[in-house]
C-alpha cells in the first residue's frame, strides 16, 4: 500500500524541522496514537514535539479524529497543537 | 449568498456588510476580529493548514445554514502576518429576523476558534515569540453549541 504523508503544524513542525515526510504505512490496525509514540521514539525533535500526545490533536485526511483512531488507508494524517484560530 | 475567504490582504468590512444587506432580509449581525496590541506584541503570525481550512470553514458554514434560516453568510479569515490593529476575521449573517443573524454569528465565531485548522504566534517587540495555547473556555464555548 501506498506512503503515508505526515503533516505537521505550529509547535510541532518547528520541533520536528520539517513541513511534512513521507513514511512506511503503519501495520494494519495501529492507532495515530500508535504511531505517535513510535516517532517520539525517534528522539530529539521527535520526541520533544510528541512525547506528550495530550498537547497533541489529529486529522486524518483532513478531518478531525481523536487519537485513537485507527489510521487504516488514510493517505495522510496531520499532527498539530489544539487550533487557535478567530 | 454564501462567501468564504482565507487571504493574506485585508478585507473591507463595509463592502461585506453591504452585500449582506442588499440580499432584502430585515437584519445583518456581524463580527469582525481585530489584533489586539497588548504586552509588546509586534505582530501575530497566523499560521493555518491549506488542504483542510476551506474544507473545515465549507462544513461550519453548512452546520449554520442547516440550523438558522439565514439569505447569507460571509466567513474571511486571514492568515499570516498581520500588526496590532489589523482586522483576523470577519463573519457576518442576513437573515429575515434578527435571533437567526445574531445566534448564527456568534455561533461561527465560537465554532472557528475550536474547529478550524489556524495556529497564531505571537512575535514581540524584544524578539520574543510565543504559540497562543488554546483556551479551555473557548472549547468548553464551542462545544456548548452542540447541545
Amino acid at each position: 500500500m501506498a506512503a503515508l504523508t505526515l503533516v505537521y503544524f505550529a509547535w510541532v513542525r518547528e520541533a520536528i524541522d520539517l513541513d511534512e515526510e513521507r513514511i512506511e504505512r503503519p501495520a494494519p490496525g495501529a492507532t495515530i496514537a500508535d504511531l505517535i509514540a513510535a516517532l517520539a521514539a525517534r528522539g530529539g525533535g521527535y520526541a520533544e514535539a510528541l512525547g506528550d500526545p495530550s498537547r497533541l490533536r489529529a486529522a486524518l485526511d483532513q478531518h478531525f479524529v481523536a487519537l485513537d483512531e485507527v489510521i487504516g488507508d488514510a493517505r495522510e494524517l496531520a499532527l498539530f497543537p489544539p487550533v487557535t484560530g478567530g | 449568498m454564501r462567501r468564504i475567504a482565507i487571504q493574506t490582504e485585508d478585507f473591507d468590512a463595509s463592502a461585506e456588510l453591504a452585500a449582506l444587506e442588499g440580499l432584502g432580509g430585515g437584519g445583518v449581525a456581524s463580527f469582525t476580529g481585530i489584533v489586539r496590541g497588548e504586552g509588546g506584541l509586534a505582530a501575530l503570525e497566523l499560521e493555518h493548514y491549506p488542504a483542510m481550512t476551506l474544507l473545515q470553514v465549507e462544513r461550519i458554514v453548512d452546520d449554520a445554514m442547516a440550523r438558522w434560516p439565514l439569505l447569507g453568510l460571509s466567513v474571511i479569515h486571514r492568515v499570516g502576518r498581520l500588526e496590532p490593529g489589523a482586522r483576523i476575521v470577519f463573519v457576518g449573517a442576513a437573515s429575515r429576523h434578527r435571533a437567526a443573524a445574531l445566534e448564527s454569528c456568534a455561533f461561527l465565531i465560537d465554532w472557528l476558534k475550536s474547529n478550524a485548522p489556524f495556529w497564531k504566534k505571537e512575535h514581540f517587540a524584544d524578539g520574543a515569540t510565543r504559540w497562543v495555547e488554546a483556551r479551555p473556555e473557548d472549547e468548553a464555548k464551542a462545544r456548548g453549541w452542540t447541545r
